[in-house]
């Protein structure tokens, strides 16, 4: 089996967008988010002899993320005391009810849509993640920071046509990708 | 100025990509419109790319700004460094 290497110097470049997507969804203040990747960071770089090779880089530091995040929650859970739920049926049969009503909550449409719009983020940085080095951050300024197409060129020494070649290679791999991996 | 109403698909395939972007022209688009009229391949690929832009969109994808990142990196250089 192959084994995975850590590149610490590469980890921001390479998942820290995907890492804060994939957090804010949980904890929806960036700047904790932002926190705990910059965490997550730090921990994997302490357990890195632990890391056995088997899983790669970014799944690994995604379980120390979730490790993270679990514990920022026990946190502010003990700072606020326990959460109180009250059930106020009087018999027992009328139980079950009372956790339908919870399912079929016809006013929660918005946080499915939510849900299936950040797995498809999700989708499409893994998808990202398959291209080439070069041609993933290149994209990425391109399409979803929305940067010009000269300071791109600027930044990476490229021509414009060189620029629009890569976008095209980037495009059909990503479309293919997501073909796969979305429908 | 020549106006040529025909291209091939190579450049079809390039004001198609530009599209996305809402950086191609109106003649150019024009020329891309005839041009998908008569060539099957590259109404695919348009449409794999119209959907993909869709994608992007929908998912509303947010990136960390640029002076996060760099916090982010110098905090772990700091550590490398140790």
């Amino acid at each position: 089996m192959e084994k995975h290497g850590l590149d610490p110097q590469k980890w921001v470049d390479k998942y820290s967008d995907y890492l804060y997507n994939y957090t804010i969804v949980k904890v929806s203040d960036r700047e904790v988010a932002l926190d705990l990747i910059s965490e997550t960071f730090l921990a994997g770089l302490k357990s890195m002899k632990n890391f056995k090779g088997e899983a790669s880089e970014r799944t690994w530091l995604i379980s120390i993320l979730k490790r993270k995040i679990i514990d920022y929650y026990r946190k502010i859970n003990s700072i606020k005391g326990k959460a109180e739920v009250r059930v106020n049926y009087k018999n027992d049969d009328a139980e079950g009810d009372w956790l339908e009503e919870r399912v079929s909550d016809p006013y929660d449409k918005t946080a499915e849509d939510d849900l299936e719009n950040t797995e498809l983020g999700i989708a499409i940085y893994n998808c990202i993640e398959q291209l080439p080095e070069r041609h993933a951050e290149i994209f990425k300024r391109k399409t979803i920071e929305g940067q010009d197409t000269e300071t791109i060129c600027n930044e990476f020494n490229i021509t414009a046509s060189n620029l629009w070649v890569i976008i095209h290679r980037a495009r059909t791999a990503l479309s293919e990708c997501l073909e796969k991996n979305w429908f | 100025m020549g106006m040529k109403l025909f291209v091939d698909c190579k450049k079809a395939n390039h004001v198609c990509d530009k599209s996305q972007y809402n950086e191609s022209g109106f003649w150019e688009k024009v020329r891309l419109n005839i041009h998908l009229i008569y060539c099957s391949a590259c109404r695919k690929y348009s449409s794999r790319n119209s959907k993909l832009s869709k994608m992007v969109n929908n998912a509303k994808l947010e990136p960390i700004p640029e002076e996060k990142k760099n916090i982010l990196r110098a905090r772990l250089q700091e550590e490398l460094s140790k």
